[in-house]
């Protein structure tokens, strides 16, 4: 696909680009992206396209690679990439597009606007006025689950049952039982809630997609993150968003909920079939995307 | 409730927006003390899964690059080395699959 880069390529520069909006939208002084270059706009009809230069010696393909692997750099690019957007968005609605869309020239950018215009007129028509909010459940911190063995595996009586023995054994282990099904029961209680949670913000919002729970020790938040949901609203009822997500933090005993945002409708931005978008964004997240784990079996 | 919807429309959104936890007792408004950074995770879970894809002659997109090794990568390295693997935590509360 990327062939070695020459001499000559080695100085020459890429087209990075952001997102798209309506042409004739004038982007904000001094706006800089991802490789400290002033941010552009590149027409095609009615359509422009938000675009930086960077240097093809980072972007192309193995650095590019190596660069999004690397935390630290991924993160600089996403915090830059975001800036961009949002800061847009505060002006006009945005399409944003996927971290690290990168062209060899602006004319690869015409073509692209060209060549999916209908697309992306649509997809501004639809998300023109909408923020996008996300709300996170957590088990609360007190409340948070004990080591307990991995769903499925550990759930019931099982292997862990007691088999005859002396009595202060026979005691330890029904209290550990007693505590195990008190935490199972708590957790399929703040379970229901995120469901409660999730379906009533669902119904609130023009669409709503789920993110992948978040893994604590990375968010770095107390508890254990139970849902973490993307809701699309019209700006006029951000307000009323928000006092919804306050109205059901008030009923969640042991379940604590974030709100973030405004956001540029990153989680919206893949067009789809109005009503195949809800289903198969609830269903497609759910299936388990934790990797399988490299380590020692 | 319409200040709340004006602050965060007509100002441009810098690093910082509202980011909250919502409590009793801690109705939500955005205030100074309710902001922080934005969270690095939030920001992935939107950048390399949301964002519209384009296909052509691209460089690359992320599209193309194996997702779960940068999430795997980058789990990881956040973790540190004292945490043998982030995927040991089971998702036992994780909701179940929604209609």
């Amino acid at each position: 696909m990327t062939e070695p880069l020459s001499e000559s390529d080695r100085r020459r520069n890429y087209a990075y680009v952001y997102g798209v909006v309506r042409a004739g939208f004038g982007v904000p002084d001094r706006l800089i992206g991802v490789a400290g270059a002033p941010v552009g706009t590149v027409a095609e009809g009615s359509l422009a396209a938000l675009v930086s230069a960077v240097p093809a010696v980072d972007f192309e393909e193995a650095a590019l690679r190596a660069h999004l692997e690397d935390l630290r750099r991924l993160e600089r690019v996403a915090r830059a990439h975001r800036g961009v957007v949002d800061t847009v968005a505060a002006g006009t609605c945005v399409l944003p597009l996927r971290l690290a869309t990168v062209y060899r020239d602006e004319r690869g950018v015409r073509r692209a606007l060209a060549s999916r215009f209908e697309d992306f007129a649509s997809a501004l028509a639809r998300l023109n006025g909408r923020f996008e909010w996300g709300v996170k459940a957590y088990t609360d911190e007190g409340e948070a689950p004990a080591p307990v063995p991995a769903a499925g595996a550990g759930a019931g009586i099982g292997p862990g049952s007691p088999a005859p023995a002396a009595d202060s054994g026979r005691d330890f282990l029904r209290r550990r039982l007693a505590h195990r099904r008190a935490e199972e029961e708590s957790q399929r209680h703040a379970a229901a809630f995120a469901h409660t949670v999730h379906d009533a913000l669902d119904r609130f919002a023009e669409h709503s997609t789920l993110h992948r729970p978040q893994d604590s020790r990375l968010s770095a938040a107390p508890g254990h993150n139970i849902l973490n949901g993307a809701y699309l609203v019209p700006r006029e009822e951000a307000g009323a968003f928000a006092g919804l997500v306050g109205e059901l933090a008030e009923r969640a005993p042991g379940v604590r909920l974030e709100l973030t945002g405004p956001w540029a409708p990153y989680s919206f931005a893949n067009p789809a079939a109005p009503e195949d978008e809800r289903a198969s964004a609830h269903t497609a997240r759910e299936a388990p995307r934790r990797p399988e784990t490299p380590g020692p079996a | 409730m319409t200040d709340h919807t004006t602050d965060h429309t007509t100002e441009p959104m810098t690093d910082r927006m509202t980011d909250h936890a919502v409590r009793r007792q801690a109705p939500i408004a955005p205030s100074p003390q309710g902001e922080r950074r934005i969270a690095l995770v939030d920001l992935l879970d939107r950048l390399l899964a949301g964002g519209a894809v384009i296909a052509g002659d691209l460089v690359l997109s992320i599209a193309d690059v194996d997702l779960v090794r940068i999430d795997l990568r980058a789990l990881i390295s956040s973790v540190g080395d004292r945490v043998p693997s982030p995927f040991a935590t089971p998702g036992a509360a994780r909701p179940e699959p929604l209609p």
